[in-house]
């Protein structure tokens, strides 16, 4: 008699589940269809460019890929052996310049606003807020801020290298502070506790503990930081990347320099098919670089990235 | 040393220092010797009122052990006596932790002092992400103590800690690659590395199995001999086994507030407290009515 009762109590339960776990009957499923074939079309026409513009860059300049474009300067006069030498020199330096500047002051900052900063001050909360407004303003800007600071006025450095690279680390910087504070949040709060607890102080704390930590982070920020920083060309226009240069810079400090990006605009603007074709070598150049960098990046993020 | 007295809000006295009982450790004396005490210690995090009038010794070579319910404040008490609670901005400690006499709130005390000499281990095991040598020797390096020969002091560390016949064969690989409860040992030998005087030990065998819970034990045990120790424990087996005197924690409701303040219902030696609880409310503690 109870097992009969059970076996109809069981019998009930099953089907009310059933139709209650049924997705048949519910509306508007197509919706959740239509969205995902939006999506999958977005996707794809964003490949399809990407690749397009790639392989149309990669064929037109194929034929000018060759030693002479590194090798050789630029010049209009050949025009079949030009080369591009002193903006690869000029990027290089560049991105030196960068990397000496806005590493030691983002990671700086970082730490400031990590470790030491009241965060229940109105000012400290400004400066995050402006940290990360920073981080979207137009680049150009960067070139005007450059040109009437560093170029001109207080800083009176002049049309040099190290002009450009200031203001591509003005650029940057926010996004070192960023990476950085990331890392630095990321370390756990047991290893401070573990340092402290033997009697280190804050600062000893922080140099050898939460920083080494942070490396790998702190690189992955700066990769980043730079591939953005190589790819500019209009802030550097203003601050004296000359389109023009058949030398390389003499130093950091002295003489004109062109870039690589800068270099690419100018012969891109030219009408000749052999400087459309330098264009899009350098564009390859370019390119390999950023791909370069960024798997680098990427690289060193999956392969020091610590599960605590 | 009259300190081990806590009056409780309401007025009595809730626990004396025993002096009549025969103690199974021979030559544990009635009332601790005082390398520490905590005298009228009040803790609160912002607003809230954590810790009410803490009053203990801690006596010296002898194995304190602090237990209570969950919440009751001994990790908050524990973390006052190395002013570990300074690293929390909201936390504000009133009354006084002397040590060798001395408040170390007091105005001249360098909290970073204080943590040399009272080391700490945490519930959970965290060595340091470097090799299990350096984790060693980063304390004597960082505090710029005097070592002759960094091998021979990992090297006795590590040996005090019980540590070493399972770790000498790989002294450079990392200290995760440890096992749980090896990895809580390394960080028992990383703590006398610096060779503290008193080591407080916040529930250090919370995360690990019976069989590395008594290795820690022992080396309790052993430990006593050189060091102070006070050890917060959710255990009533590993109190009553390793240590020599107990402090039993309870938190009361606030009447107005309702926030719950731990406070201090009794101390005495371990027996007394495991035998013959003074408090009604231990004797429902220890014997699982409550908590
Ligand atoms: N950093 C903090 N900020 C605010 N309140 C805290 C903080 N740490 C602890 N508290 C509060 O203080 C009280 C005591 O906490 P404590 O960690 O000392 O308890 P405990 O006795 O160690 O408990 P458990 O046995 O669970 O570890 C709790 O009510 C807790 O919520
Ligand atoms: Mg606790």
């Amino acid at each position: 008699m109870t097992s009969r009762r059970n076996q109809i109590a069981t019998q009930a339960a099953r089907d009310v589940t059933l139709a209650q776990l049924d997705g048949s009957n519910r509306g508007g499923q197509w919706k959740g269809a239509v969205f995902k074939a939006v999506l999958v079309l977005c996707i794809t026409v964003a490949i399809v460019t990407l690749v397009a513009v790639v392989l149309q860059a990669f064929f037109t300049g194929l034929p000018r890929l060759d030693m002479n474009l590194i090798r050789n300067m630029p010049s209009s006069i050949d025009r079949s052996t030009s080369g591009m030498q002193s903006a690869i020199w000029g990027t290089v330096r560049l991105m030196v310049g960068v990397a000496v500047t806005v590493v030691p002051l983002g990671v700086s900052a970082a730490i400031y606003l990590e470790e030491f900063a009241d965060r229940t001050k109105w000012y400290v909360r400004l400066i995050e807020l402006n940290i990360q407004n920073l981080a979207a303003v137009p680049s150009i800007v960067f070139g005007i801020l450059g040109l009437a600071f560093i170029v001109r006025g207080p800083l009176d450095l002049g049309f040099v290298v190290y002009a450009g690279s200031l203001t591509l680390s003005l650029l940057v910087l926010p996004t070192i502070i960023l990476t950085t504070r990331e890392a630095i949040r990321s370390v756990p709060g047991s290893i401070r506790e573990a340092s402290m607890a033997l009697g280190a102080t804050k600062w000893k704390t922080i140099w050898k503990q939460v920083l080494p930590s942070s490396v790998p982070g702190i690189m992955t920020g700066t990769i980043l930081a730079l591939s953005r920083a190589i790819g500019e060309t209009a802030p550097l226009l203003l601050v004296g990347a000359t389109v023009f240069v058949t030398y390389n810079p003499d130093g950091f400090f002295e003489g004109a320099f062109t870039s690589l990006p800068t270099q690419i605009f100018a012969w891109a603007t030219r009408p000749q098919e052999e400087f459309r074709i330098l264009a899009a070598a350098g564009i390859i150049v370019l390119m390999g670089v950023l791909i370069v960098m960024n798997s680098l990046a990427i690289w060193i993020r999956n392969k020091f990235t610590r599960t605590w | 040393m009259s300190a081990v007295t806590t009056p409780d809000p309401q007025g009595d006295i809730v626990s004396t220092p025993s002096t009549t009982h025969a103690d199974p450790r021979s030559g544990l004396p009635d009332a601790p010797s005082g390398v520490m005490e905590t005298v009228g210690l009040n803790v609160y995090y912002g607003g809230f009122h954590a810790v009410h009038d803490v009053d203990l010794a801690f006596g010296r070579n002898e194995i304190t052990a602090l237990i209570g319910p969950s919440g009751c404040g001994k990790s908050t008490v524990l973390r006052c006596l190395n002013r570990m609670n300074d690293l929390i901005p909201a936390a504000r400690v009133e009354g006084s932790v002397n040590y060798h006499g001395i408040d170390i709130y007091g105005p001249k005390v360098d909290p970073i002092e204080v943590r040399r000499r009272i080391g700490m281990v945490f519930q959970k095991p965290n060595p340091f992400p470097k090799s299990i040598y350096d984790n060693i020797a980063y304390g004597p390096r960082v505090i710029g103590m005097q070592v002759d020969n960094m091998d021979d002091h990992v090297e006795r560390c590590l040996r005090q800690a019980a540590l070493w016949d399972e770790v000498k064969d790989k002294l450079k690989e990392s200290g995760y690659s440890l096992s749980g409860g090896q990895q809580q040992r390394l960080c028992i030998a990383r703590t006398i590395a610096t060779a503290p005087d008193v080591i407080l030990m916040d529930e250090p065998c919370s995360a690990l199995d019976p069989i590395a819970t008594s290795a820690i034990e022992d080396l309790m045990t052993d430990l006593r001999e050189d060091y102070t120790i006070i050890i917060v424990t959710h255990n009533m087996q590993q109190a009553a086994r390793v240590s020599d005197r107990t402090a039993f924690f309870t938190a009361r409701p606030d009447e107005t507030t309702g926030n719950r303040t731990g406070l201090l219902v009794e101390y005495d030696k371990t027996s007394q407290i495991f035998e013959n609880p003074r408090d009604q409310r231990t004797e429902d503690y220890i014997s699982g009515r409550f908590g």
